[in-house]
């Protein structure tokens, strides 16, 4: 009957198209569907977590586990340490970073291509290489169980990936406003502060994104210099959270549910107002624009 | 400013315009090399000599000659490591990629919601892996877990014990992976890289009378070849180094396994390599592997750039 009242190549399309929404919108039940139990799980009482069949919506909703959990564990003090790790290595990492790549893109020097390739080739160099040797130097320092070794080599360039994105950012400023600036007597430091950083808000924004994502994230790190459970960090701190919590041998999940959920709530706040930005530095590392 | 430095290297002829700019590009990018320096270089030569001497970190190192890489041949974990890495990386890699892109294409299609369908596959690669590996140990418990609810509802009996049982923990692991890689960075990428190919390719190819199959085979894979090549030499190195996941899922459930089981069967090679160094603190031996290791991501990595000439395809080139 839909053949007779349109034409062949519109039935097509209409099958297409509702083939295409069917597949798109179904994949997001296969994405969705972990968070969905999550969350369902960190709102069950602890008897109903071993129902069967599991049960998607709880039968009594217990929010009061997302205030137990900040007393089971010492959940805040994880939330601390994590803001100030990552404050201070995202800080370091875009200000040590745009440096450099101000640097490289604005000023002759010999072997600077030389160098800027040794740059891009360490972003092949598995971290693993020189992790033994790396902590060996800090235990020297006595930095193990502080957060200088996360923080402080975020100073020291803030990792090729942050350099290649400033560089390729300021190649696209024009260098008529650095040279108009030079002719006014600015020196070169005064251009990067008052020219040039004011117009890179996008890149900055950018590395705000993927650094924090990177520290907040992070659990190798903290894993091998911090001791101490007072100073661990929530990927720490969560790894470690049943042993902290699960005295008597009663079931923990739900509060570990919880706990993952207000751990993954940032990254997905901070990427979902910024994404513009975030897909852009992706972007622009592949080379495809 | 520079005259005081002058005077000490007893140059009388002031610097000209270009050596200035060149001293001001070194100051610039100096924490960079210094950092390069500290953080990279002196580890890395560091990381040589160690993985030739004993050392357990309370006495100092003793020279042991190629003794820790002769080891490596006998060490039954190194073999199960790598046996476990590769096995990962052949599965996962390909799954990721083919799924990355047939991703993208879906999401290059006229559809209503578009970004809100990205913003929502995007989101289980910023979960933290520690909050992933534990959303997904709940969802693959055996005996009460959804997966295994799902399994049985579908009437497929009693699924497998998942993490818990050696046969079923990797397959398990490469899940909890695709599961935060399909819509992540390299679907974006692969986004980015569709959305730059020219329509009047397809226009032409449309007059032609080619079909999709022979549109994605003859258009759209040789447009997007080097960004394929991108994507899996990334994708490849990353495998190799799987680690967290691994970690938290094989430790996570009550901290009574050493990371790595059940019976090895995730120990992949960093975690041996962890293992080795940060619990039995056996830095020389723990050095070697991570020399080895670098080595073999140089090979693979090495391989698939050569053999890229092959298929991928650069613009302006014939």
């Amino acid at each position: 009957m839909l053949s007779e009242m349109l034409p062949a190549w519109r039935v097509k399309r209409i099958i297409r198209n509702l083939l295409l929404y069917a597949f798109a919108y179904g994949l997001t039940v296969i994405f969705a569907l972990p968070f969905l139990w999550a969350v369902s799980s960190s709102l069950k009482p602890v008897n109903e977590l071993f129902l069967w069949p599991p049960q998607l919506i709880p039968k009594t909703w217990r929010f009061e586990n997302y205030i137990e959990i900040w007393h089971v564990a010492p959940l805040a003090r994880f939330f601390v340490n994590t803001v100030f790790v990552t404050v201070f290595s995202v800080m370091g990492r875009i200000l040590s970073a745009a440096l450099v790549a101000y640097g490289f893109a604005r000023f002759r020097f010999p072997f600077r291509n030389v160098l800027f390739l040794l740059l891009l080739s360490t972003l092949m160099l598995p971290y693993q290489v020189t992790i033994i040797p790396t902590f060996l130097l800090f235990k020297a320092f006595g930095w193990l169980d502080t957060y200088n070794p996360l923080i402080i080599p975020n100073w020291f360039g803030g990792g090729a990936f942050a350099i290649f994105l400033f560089r390729q950012f300021f190649l696209t400023i024009p260098k008529d406003l650095d040279e108009a600036a030079k002719i006014d007597g600015a020196n070169t430091l005064w251009i990067f502060i008052r020219i040039i950083l004011p117009l890179s808000k996008p890149v900055v924004i950018t590395m705000i994104v993927i650094g924090f994502l990177e520290s907040w994230n992070d659990f190798f790190g903290p894993l091998i210099y911090l001791n101490t459970p007072e100073k661990y960090t929530l990927s720490l701190g969560l790894a470690n959270f049943q042993r902290v919590v699960s005295a008597g041998g009663q079931a923990t999940e739900h509060l570990l549910m919880a706990a993952s959920m207000v751990m993954t709530l940032p990254s997905v706040l901070v990427f979902i107002l910024l994404q513009r930005y975030y897909i852009q530095g992706v972007v622009i590392s592949s080379g495809s624009k | 400013m520079f005259a005081p430095i002058k005077r000490r290297l007893g140059l009388s002829t002031p610097l000209t315009l270009g050596q200035r700019e060149a001293v001001q590009g070194f100051i610039y990018i100096s924490p960079w090399i210094i950092g390069f320096l500290v953080f990279t270089v002196g580890p890395m030569i560091a990381s040589a000599y160690l993985s030739l001497t004993d050392y357990n970190i309370v006495t100092p190192p003793r020279f042991a000659g190629l003794n820790n890489y002769e080891y490596m041949f006998q060490d039954r974990l190194f073999w199960k490591s790598i046996e476990n890495t590769l096995y990962y990386t052949v599965i996962f890699v390909p799954i990721a990629i083919a799924g990355s892109l047939a991703l993208a294409m879906l999401l290059n299609q006229q559809i209503a919601g578009r970004v809100a369908l990205r913003t929502l596959y995007f989101l289980p690669s910023i979960t933290p892996v520690v909050a992933a590996a534990f959303l997904w140990l709940w969802i693959f418990q055996p005996q009460i877990g959804l997966m295994n609810a799902i399994i049985s509802a579908l009437g497929l009996g009693d699924g497998p014990l998942w993490l818990a049982h050696p046969g079923s923990s990797k397959p398990a692991l490469i899940i909890i992976s695709l599961w935060g890689a399909l819509g992540g960075n390299t679907m974006l990428i692969f986004l980015a890289a569709l959305q730059g190919i020219p329509k009047e390719l397809y226009e032409s190819a449309d007059i032609d009378g080619a079909g999709g199959v022979g549109k994605f085979r003859y258009i759209t894979v040789p447009s997007i070849s080097p960004v394929i090549l991108f994507n899996t030499v990334l994708g490849v190195i990353a495998a190799l180094q799987m680690f967290t996941l691994a970690y938290v899922a094989s430790s996570g459930r009550q901290q009574q396994f050493s990371p790595g089981g059940p019976l090895n069967s995730t120990l992949f090679y960093v975690l041996h390599l962890y293992n080795s160094a940060f619990d039995f603190w056996e830095i020389g031996y723990a050095s070697a592997l991570a020399w080895v290791f670098f080595i073999i991501v140089l090979a693979i990595t090495g391989f698939q750039l050569w053999t890229s000439r092959l298929w991928v395809y650069y613009e302006g080139e014939e």
